[in-house]
């Protein structure tokens, strides 16, 4: 039942957006002052996040290591998978994040009568996880025509590509129902496979609740309800949230509302929840160091600082007291001068 | 604070990329464009909220009437008869197509429907 309560937070910023538009005079709230706020919480968030990881330091060398490491000159390296140096990290952690080299190891474990164990690789984690996330990217940039003017090369050539299929009209855009796809997805393995559901939490389903809520109320703007959803007005208002002078020069469906106050909760959760993995993924030491410990001494940036104390100084500090209890020592006393 | 000298600039990359639009604007808003509307009529062919977000599928209706259905009835606005059509009867009230269907759809990247590669525009 860990799902029942994001669900319900999800359907109440729902309804508090949509009963609270109604008001008079909201639309400046939940079109200018959460839309700033949230953007704040957002920037100081990820900020401060990173910079409290940026204080703890690393004991050991640790990063992960998959494949055989820098050894013999006939021992074949596996560069990506046991990295020595800055570029061959960079390597591996550019393949990480664009195209989540990690996950495509995952595998499926299964008890078979016997009792047998088997391990078999389960790439729909992979698949799902990566439409999901670059269709999320692809959507965000095609959402910078509200946001630029005027409107880049790029964003223009991203919403041709995307919406190359020319079905409908407004023409639907791919990574519409690709999203959807994704998100159902990633849910329906929290749902259904009993192990991933057994460690799911709430804060595992809010984010996909939250997402999909956003993506929906976004495509019932687009193919559904488009009653007063004027574009004009509502590039009018983003863009003048970009340059601070923020205006709503005609009424826009409360439908619109809810898809922006959705995407502030996003934006206000984001620092404080899983999702800065987007900030994480840089600071993790597994994947951010070389494998280098029997090439460079790794220091303990906690160490205490530890000033060398050699025999000879040792023997100089207490020779006296040796020499009174009977310790051999390597050097005699100073004859002691005649009285 | 450790590894500062790489963390610092990627913090700062990161706020400046998430900022682009601040920056894209330069804090200027540019006028929204001007669309010249037809003098000697008042109404549209569907109130003016609906045909500004609805126009699109307006026209689809029109073309599956026309071309599935054969349904060519006309309609009447402002006691004049209209067809249902693209050039001869959108262009024939905006009869610019240049000043008004296409500042509005550049100013929000709609993405230049393909209408006009068969269909006509009206030449002044
Ligand atoms: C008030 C601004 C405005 C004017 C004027 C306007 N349009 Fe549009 N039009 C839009 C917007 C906004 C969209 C896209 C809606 C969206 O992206 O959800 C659109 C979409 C379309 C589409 C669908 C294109 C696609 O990519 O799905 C067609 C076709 C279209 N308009 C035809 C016309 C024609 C023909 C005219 C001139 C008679 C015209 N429009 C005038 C704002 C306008
Ligand atoms: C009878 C003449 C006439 C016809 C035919 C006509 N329009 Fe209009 N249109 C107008 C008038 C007049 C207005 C301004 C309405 C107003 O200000 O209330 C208008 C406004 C519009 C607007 C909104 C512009 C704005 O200010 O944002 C759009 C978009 C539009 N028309 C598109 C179309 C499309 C698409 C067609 C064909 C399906 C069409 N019109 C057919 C007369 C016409
Ligand atoms: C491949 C060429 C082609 C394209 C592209 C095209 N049409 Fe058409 N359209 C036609 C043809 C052919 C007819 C039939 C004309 C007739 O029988 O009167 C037609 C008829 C129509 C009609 C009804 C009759 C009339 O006179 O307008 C409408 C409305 C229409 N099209 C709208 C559109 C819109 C809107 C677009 C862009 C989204 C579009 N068409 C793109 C070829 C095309
Ligand atoms: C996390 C960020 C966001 C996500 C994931 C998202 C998602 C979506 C999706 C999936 C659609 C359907 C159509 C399309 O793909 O373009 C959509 C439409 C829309 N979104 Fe968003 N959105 C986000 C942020 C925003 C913001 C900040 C605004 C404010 C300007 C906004 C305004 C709109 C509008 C106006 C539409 C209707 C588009 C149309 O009718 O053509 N969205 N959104």
């Amino acid at each position: 039942m860990k799902y029942a309560f994001p669900l319900a937070a999800v359907i109440a910023l729902v309804l508090i957006a949509l009963i609270g538009v109604q008001i008079p005079g909201m639309q400046y709230l939940f079109g200018v002052a959460i839309p700033y706020l949230a953007m704040a919480l957002f920037l100081g968030g990820f900020c401060y996040r990173v910079i409290y990881w940026a204080k703890s330091p690393v004991p050991f060398k640790i990063p992960t290591t998959c494949g055989q490491g820098y050894s013999l000159p006939w021992v074949k390296q596996d560069k990506l998978e046991a990295p020595v140096n800055t570029g061959q990290v960079i390597a591996r952690l550019f393949l990480e994040i664009f195209l989540f080299r990690s996950l495509w190891r995952n595998t499926k474990a299964t008890v078979h009568s016997g009792p047998k164990l088997t391990y078999e690789s389960s790439k729909w984690l992979w698949l799902f996880g990566i439409l999901f996330h670059y269709s999320f990217l692809v959507i965000i940039i095609r959402h910078m025509r509200y946001f630029l003017d005027p409107v880049p090369w790029l964003v223009s050539f991203v919403e041709t590509a995307d919406s190359l299929l020319e079905i409908g009209s407004p023409l639907m855009y791919t990574t519409d129902v690709v999203i959807i796809l994704g998100l159902l997805f990633l849910l329906a393995r929290r749902l259904f496979n009993p192990q991933v559901r057994y460690i799911s939490l709430s804060n595992d389903y809010f984010p996909l609740f939250l997402i999909l809520a956003i993506c929906i109320t976004g495509i019932l703007m687009r193919y559904g309800l488009r009653t007063n959803v004027d574009i004009v007005a509502i590039k009018q208002l983003a863009v003048g949230l970009v340059t601070f002078s923020p205006t709503i020069v005609a009424e826009i469906s409360s439908l619109f509302y809810v898809h922006l106050f959705l995407v502030c909760v996003l934006l206000a959760y984001f620092p404080f929840s899983k999702l800065m993995h987007l900030g994480g993924v840089f600071l993790s030491p597994t994947r951010n160091m070389a494998n280098d410990s029997r090439m460079k001494r790794h220091i303990n940036p906690w160490n205490p600082d530890i000033k060398p104390h050699s025999y000879a100084a040792y023997e100089d500090e207490f020779r006296e007291d040796m020499v009174e209890q009977g310790i051999p020592v390597e050097k005699e006393l100073p004859p002691k001068a005649n009285d | 604070m450790y590894d500062s000298g790489k963390i610092i600039p990627g913090l700062l990359i990161f706020v400046l990329f998430v900022t682009i639009p601040i920056w894209y604007n330069r804090g200027t808003a540019q006028a929204v464009p001007e669309i010249v509307l037809p003098k000697d009529v008042e109404s549209c062919v569907l109130p003016l909220a609906a045909i500004r977000s609805d126009h699109m599928k307006l026209l689809m209706t029109w073309r599956d009437d026309v071309l599935r259905d054969g349904d060519r009835s006309t309609f009447e606005i402002e006691g004049k008869q209209y067809q249902k059509s693209l050039t001869l009867t959108c262009l024939q009230c905006h009869a610019n197509k240049e000043q008004f269907c296409d500042p509005c759809h550049t100013y929000v990247a709609v993405r230049q429907p393909n209408c006009w590669d068969c269909h006509f525009a009206p030449v002044e």
